[in-house]
């Protein structure tokens, strides 16, 4: 998981006149890693210390002239060095006060960039293409430059790379809507040119970003569609092909650009399965692109996200787990923490091991498919296949293509959308099956959103049940199915998305406790599920009935459509058998279950929980007690191959309850039994893990004696003296 | 230096009885240990802590407290009665009965001219001390309630009682109780159960300290008969208080097996003056009750129901470490309680109360070092003898062959043929011994199972001529020094010629047995040796002393063996010097006679005089490095003393004559097991 923290301000940035313009051209560091070397648009450098927010020192040229290039940092001399006007190199030192009595040089051709790396010497990049190391271009100031780029060619981003004392700057370049790399290495100087693929749109990519890793030059870049594309030049490459080559790219991620195209957004690689994004909309928020957020290339998952207030200009840096980005008024600092990332911490917590491996595994290999075109494999959809083969051998009229069914849903009626979507999902390609469901699912919510009477359930639920869709690519699926009281689907989406936000979560839930117990009964809802509810139900009334008992539900019970009594009916002063009975029907138990075993962390869903009012509180404290109940008896067995909450689940929800609402429920009258109830259940729990810690103790005691048991009263044996 | 098939025996059941009462003798430097069976152990503290003397418990005793009087030696228990011991026969002198029922604690004053007991009648009696013996005196006034703890103050003119719930001063001249100071009890539950004063100590500055069983540490002021400050220590009783001599620092022991030391000083640096009593240092060193302290010089000693003895020096008191400043716990006796018939391959195991006698297991298997084979027959017990009386056995003795077997007591000695033939065993004890043999602290068969010596008093030895008919008493050997020490350690040879005796006053005396008189007196050296034996085919006596010194003495030439001069010469290794426990035995390998077995509790070693000695730059323990090295190089790094430390808590090691050790352990964890269980402490999560 990825973690954005809190943010602070490292300086306020001058408004500029223009809208694309940004106050800032770059930040450097220094050689301290706690500085941070800025350089604004216009006529200064200000050097700060980044944990304390002060500037240390700022120094600027005088007015008429103008810093073309940002202040890069001399790893080996300590230096600064500035391009002024384009042709003015400039070099001081920290102790340097004033700019203008720094030491400067001319040069003959303008200068693009000076690039500094630690461990490496300066290079300076020139607009025309030229490159040359800042010590020999300041021995010769006056020595001609070389143009390499054409006519009508502008470099559009650059940057330099040390591999394996290996020296790279790295260029783009634009001309006439073509988008053109250069890796030039030093030392032998070779200059090797790529074309990048031309986006269908026509547009120019948004930004670019290059990391080194494995011994490969990766650059990642951002069009204003939302794509992200990776292309991977190798650091010890064909040298001296001659010519242009076409450098292949992947599809990294695709990010939801809501309504129109991105504007000022900037990607930049944080580790290998982290982007930082700023520029672009929060899928969970409806408007404004005023966001960075850290996504997961692999899972495709957003991992993290904060408003940015004030626009954003589309710069991010990132150094040392910091991204700095300028927003509104102010230039902020924000660290971030990205940990390995793993199937586990992507999935979150308290995913039902056993619905992990047979369910969850087509949505998370969905990255390897991506990555590299495997077929999934393994239990992928052993509930489908057999009925995708009967619509293979059924479908002889030509299937629509993806973006047709996408045409079609836009205007089609609701049948013919879910017979189509229902054609192209079966026939569909393992392959691109991945992102041709996310965009048919998107396709379908938003035109559910704008018409209110247009709801296709049999399409989405079809398409949810390919498991080739989380949340996180298609964001309101779930909410717009709460909307639409469409249960089952909720079901479906909490059953097979790994990746709900704990509001969400916490919406469903919120849903699922208030609604009336008859309009759920009806709904038909996942028949595995709703039979263990039955056989948990029954089973106590078993026991009631062993015991003597009979309570009235039991006559019913055996009926599916029954709908159990609520306590309120029930004799209050034989608490055992009030305990004993099920606070909310049947098929909302179904989807309170589905809600207990969706993964979520602590943390992140406690807030939400306190949004439940207290009556909730307490029927779903009672409903969790009832279950908790039924699973201590020893009527109930689990059975393995059904869907169900684990004990841990379920004392972890009471936990958080707890937490989310204990002054609430400490208040409450009616909570007070039910409070003592809880008591009295981790009492028993406590009493049962101090006898387990006893009987480890002994277990462990006897561990320990095994080495002595060899020794018995009387042995002989042979020694031996030297 | 070759394979050794080791009988590993765990089966000797020994258990010490815990200890009651402690008593510190600062001018003679001996401690008396009373244990709970009545039995009472002197401690030589000058001479590495060497268990000089035991006197043998008896059922009907029971000590409670014990007492010096200049050199002599006074107990008392609840038996009622005061015992005096007489310190060279290692009995009881005489016991008078007190007439006040069971008494709780013994005291002398300063003087050392009287005695007081506190009785549970509630008199605190007091005794004249005679020459000879002691004679009552007086009653003081007597109270409600029984008298638990009593201390002298140390003018003699008063003494301070602990009694329940409270504490009574009496003035000594007219015998009337001048203060009472009442002691709180516990806390919650404990608060309906009368609070025990289990110990009081009265300083020269009337200061009262005292423990009780609520776990509280009082300190009084005895003039005002007022309460200067209480120190809560335990949860369980404060059983034990001990002050030093200079009276700046004061012991308490506790139910928990701690004991704490409070310090007389200034709490801050600035006022030195204003001084008070405070806790400072706190000892875990037992795992039950400390029902016995001693604060000495350098030491604290204490011990308890876990029935070892502990000394913890107090390491302000040393400039440099040595053996003195190391922490020492004393579990083993320092005198054999096992005996090996060599030829027969029969062990002896002494108890207080009884008698066994095992056959060894055997094995004909053969097997690398480290193996343990197959046994082909399994060790067997032959004989449970108990002994008669209420006397407990002080020593016994099992001739080689296995026919002989004799004990004694402090009644009477007892002598045994044994027969043993295939599996039966007969036992048919001897009747009518000689008059004169009435009780040994030694006993010991010729090598040919001919004689018997028995050590007698003042020295002397009785010589029993063993036949199949009769026995009967032929000399008594007697040392010229006129020593009255009891024998501590007896010896003779293969060869039937010789015999040596060790006495107290650390005089070795060799015999000629056929002669039937003193040969000559081995030259006396300053400590007690703790183990002896001669040598089977040179004759040599080798001595080892309780400060580990090892001396060899040719008893044909009268003189010390020039391997002897050597080792004194080079001088032991420091290693060696610097163990805590005595050799408790030695002997020797007749097949090669270079060879001299010793053992200690903790390792068994075997010198082997052929080999260079090791000098201070050796390293002294190299099996380990000698087993890496290869078939050449070992030669080189070769020394005489060959170590091995593979067997623990060792009260035996003994060499048959087929060649195989026998090494009794007896595991201080198997000895632990059987305690009774310490108090109840919370610990984490129990």
């Amino acid at each position: 998981m990825a973690t954005l923290f809190e943010g602070f301000t490292l300086c306020g940035l001058v408004q500029t006149s223009s809208a694309s313009d940004s106050a800032i051209q770059g930040i450097e560091l220094d050689g301290d890693s706690d500085h941070a070397v800025v350089t604004d648009s216009t006529r200064a450098v200000t050097l700060y210390k980044v944990s304390d927010q002060k500037p240390l020192g700022s120094w600027t040229v005088k007015q008429g002239q103008l810093l073309t290039c940002p202040a890069v940092f001399n790893f080996q001399t300590k230096e600064y060095v500035v391009v002024s006007d384009n042709k003015v190199i400039r070099v001081w030192k920290e102790e340097d006060l004033n700019l203008d009595k720094a030491f400067k040089a001319t040069v003959s051709a303008d200068v693009w960039r000076v690039h500094s790396a630690p461990g490496g010497e300066l290079v300076v990049l020139f607009q025309r293409g030229a490159v040359r190391l800042l010590d020999s271009l300041l021995s010769a100031p006056q020595q001609p430059i070389e143009g390499i780029l054409s006519e009508k060619e502008v470099i559009r981003w650059s940057t330099n790379i040390v591999a394996e004392k290996q020296h790279f700057v790295l260029f783009t370049t634009e001309q006439r809507g073509e988008h053109f790399l250069y890796v030039q290495r030093l030392n032998p100087n070779t200059l090797q040119k790529y074309r990048l693929e031309r986006e269908d749109s026509g547009a120019s990519p948004l930004s670019f970003s290059a990391s080194l890793r494995d011994k490969h030059i990766n650059l990642l870049y951002l069009y204003p569609n939302g794509c992200v594309y990776q292309s991977v030049v190798a650091v010890r490459g064909p040298v001296g092909l001659e010519g242009v080559q076409a450098l292949p790219r992947s599809l990294r991620l695709r990010l939801p650009v809501g309504e129109g195209e991105l504007g000022a957004a900037s990607a930049v690689a944080l580790d290998e399965a982290h982007v930082a994004v700023v520029g672009m909309p929060h899928p969970s928020a409806r408007t404004g692109k005023d966001f960075l957020c850290i996504w997961n290339t692999n899972f495709q998952t957003l991992q993290a996200g904060k408003e940015m207030v004030g626009r954003i200009r589309g710069q991010v840096w990132c150094y040392l787990g910091k991204l700095f980005v300028p927003h509104g008024k102010a230039l902020s600092v924000i660290p971030y923490e990205c940990q390995k990332s793993s199937l586990a911490s992507a999935l979150g917590k308290l995913r039902h091991p056993g619905i992990a491996v047979s369910k969850s595994s087509v949505a998370i290999p969905s990255w390897n498919t991506l990555l590299h075109g495997d077929q999934p494999q393994g239990p992928t959809k052993i509930v489908d296949t057999r009925k995708s083969k009967l619509r293979r051998k059924s479908q002889s009229a030509p299937a629509l293509t993806v973006d047709q069914v996408l045409e079609l849903i836009k205007t089609g009626p609701v049948e013919e959308v879910r017979r189509e979507v229902e054609a192209l999902v079966s026939r569909g390609d393992a392959q691109d099956l991945q992102l041709s469901v996310g965009r048919l699912a998107c396709q379908l919510v938003a035109r559910s959103q704008v018409e209110t009477a247009f709801y296709a359930p049999g399409a989405l639920a079809r398409l949810v049940q390919t498991q080739c869709l989380c949340h996180s690519m298609c964001p309101d699926l779930l909410l717009l199915a709460l909307e639409h009281k469409d249960y089952f689907l909720c079901q479906l989406c909490l059953q097979l998305f790994p990746d709900i936000p704990e509001v969400v979560t916490c919406a469903c839930l919120k849903t699922f406790i208030g609604v009336p117990d008859g309009d759920v009964e009806m709904v038909s809802l996942e028949p595995d599920s709703v039979s263990f509810m039955e056989g948990l139900v029954a089973a106590g009334a078993r026991g009631g009935q062993q015991n003597g008992f009979s309570p009235p539900l039991f006559e019913d019970s055996c009926d599916p459509h029954h709908q159990p009594k609520p306590p309120q009916h029930q004799d209050k002063k034989n608490p055992t058998l009030q305990l004993e009975v099920c606070p909310v029907g049947l098929h909302k138990a179904v989807l309170l279950n589905e809600v207990l075993q969706t993964p979520y962390s602590d943390n992140l869903l406690v807030p939400h929980l306190k949004d439940l009012n207290a009556p909730q509180v307490i029927l779903f404290l009672q409903y969790l007690q009832f279950i908790y109940l039924k699973y201590s008896q020893d009527v109930y067995t689990q059975t393995p191959v059904l869907r169900s909450p684990t004990m841990t689940q379920i004392i972890d929800w009471v936990c958080l309850l707890l937490d989310a609402h204990f002054t609430v429920l400490v208040m409450a009258p009616d909570a007070k039994g039910l409070l003592s109830n809880l008591q009295s259940f981790v009492k028993s729990q406590v009493k049962l893990f101090s006898e387990l810690g006893k009987i480890e103790g002994s277990l462990q005691e006897l561990h320990k004696m095994k080495p002595s048991k060899d020794i018995s009263q009387y042995s002989i044996e042979v020694i031996e003296l030297f | 230096m070759g394979e050794f098939k080791v009988h590993r025996v765990r089966f000797f059941d020994y258990m010490p009885t815990a200890i009651r009462a402690m008593a510190f003798n600062a001018h003679t430097e001996r401690l008396a240990l009373g244990r709970m069976d009545g039995s009472v152990e002197i401690f030589n503290f000058a001479d590495r802590y060497f268990q000089e003397k035991v006197i043998p418990g008896k059922d009907s005793r029971s000590i409670e407290a014990l007492c010096w009087v200049g050199g002599r030696l006074f107990s008392a228990g609840l038996n009622g009665e005061i015992t005096e011991y007489d310190l060279e026969t290692l009995r009881p002198k005489y016991s008078l009965e007190a007439y006040g029922g069971p008494i709780w604690t013994i005291t002398s004053n300063s003087q050392g001219a009287h005695l007081a007991i506190g009785c549970e009648d509630g008199t605190v009696k007091l005794f004249e001390v005679l020459e000879e013996s002691i004679q009552f005196e007086r009653n003081l006034d007597r109270q409600k309630g029984r008298i638990i703890s009593l201390s002298w103050h140390p003018s003699g003119t008063q003494i301070a009682a602990g009694m329940m719930d409270m504490i009574r001063v009496f003035d000594v001249p007219t015998g009337r109780a001048v203060q009472r100071l009442l002691v709180d009890r516990g806390f919650g539950g404990s608060k309906s159960r009368e609070t025990v004063v289990w110990s009081v100590v009265f300083l020269s500055d009337c200061t009262i300290i005292s423990g009780d069983s609520a776990g509280k540490v009082q300190v009084w002021d005895g003039h005002t008969g007022t309460l200067v400050k209480t120190h809560l220590v335990t949860k369980w009783d404060v059983l034990a208080l001990s002050v030093s001599k200079d009276e700046s620092s004061v012991v308490v022991g506790t139910s928990e097996g701690t004991v704490i030391q409070f310090q007389f000083i200034a709490p801050t640096l600035q006022q030195q003056q204003d001084k008070e009593w405070v806790r400072t240092r706190t000892f875990k060193n037992h795992t039950h009750d400390v029902r016995a302290l001693a604060e000495i010089e350098t030491a604290i000693v204490s011990g308890g129901m876990d029935t070892q003895l502990v000394v913890r020096p107090l390491l302000e008191k040393f400039d440099e470490r040595s053996h003195a400043s190391a922490l020492r716990k004393i579990q083993f006796p320092h005198r054999n309680l096992v005996f090996c018939a060599k030829k027969a391959g029969l062990l002896l195991f002494q108890f207080p109360g009884q008698l066994e006698l095992w056959r060894l297991g055997e094995s004909d298997g053969h097997g690398k070092p480290g193996d343990s084979l197959p046994l082909k027959r399994k060790p067997e017990k032959l004989l449970h003898l108990k002994r008669k009386g209420e006397d407990h056995i002080c020593c016994s003795a099992l001739s080689s062959c296995g026919g002989w077997l004799a004990y004694s007591t402090m009644s009477s000695v007892r002598l045994y043929r044994l027969q043993t033939d295939n599996n039966d065993i007969s036992i048919s004890k001897v009747p009518k011994l000689p008059k004169i043999l009435r009780s040994a602290h030694q006993l010991c068969f010729s090598s040919d199972s001919s004689k018997l010596f028995a050590a007698s008093s003042q020295s002397s030895v009785l010589v029993i001529a063993l036949s199949q008919s009769e026995c009967k008493y032929v000399h008594t050997l007697k040392p010229k020094s006129g020593s009255r020490q009891p024998i501590h350690l007896m010896t003779n040879s293969v060869d039937g010629k010789w015999l040596a005796t060790a006495n107290s006053d650390c005089e070795i005396h060799v015999y000629n047995v056929q002669k039937l008189k003193l040969h000559c007196i081995v030259p006396v050296y300053g400590s007690c040796p703790s183990a002896m034996g001669i040598h089977p085919t040179t004759n040599n006596l080798t001595m080892v002393h309780a400060d580990q010194q090892i001396f060899e003495y040719s008893i044909v030439e009268k003189q010390y063996t020039d391997w002897s001069r050597k080792l004194q010469k080079q001088g032991l290794h420091n290693l060696w010097l610097d163990r805590d426990t005595p050799v408790t035995h030695v002997t020797f390998n007749p097949k090669n006679p270079e060879q001299i077995l010793l053992h200690d509790m903790h390792m068994f070693c075997i010198i082997d005089q052929s080999l260079p000695l090791p000098d201070q730059k050796t390293q002294f323990y190299n099996q380990m490095t000698l087993r890496s090295l290869s078939e050449q190089e070992r030669p080189s790094h070769l020394h005489a003393f060959k170590i091995c430390k593979t067997f623990q808590d060792l009260l035996s090691v003994s060499l048959l004559d087929d060649q195989s050790l026998v090494m009794v352990e007896r595991p201080l964890l198997a000895i632990t097991c059987q305690l009774p269980a310490p108090v109840r402490q919370k610990k984490f999560a129990t």
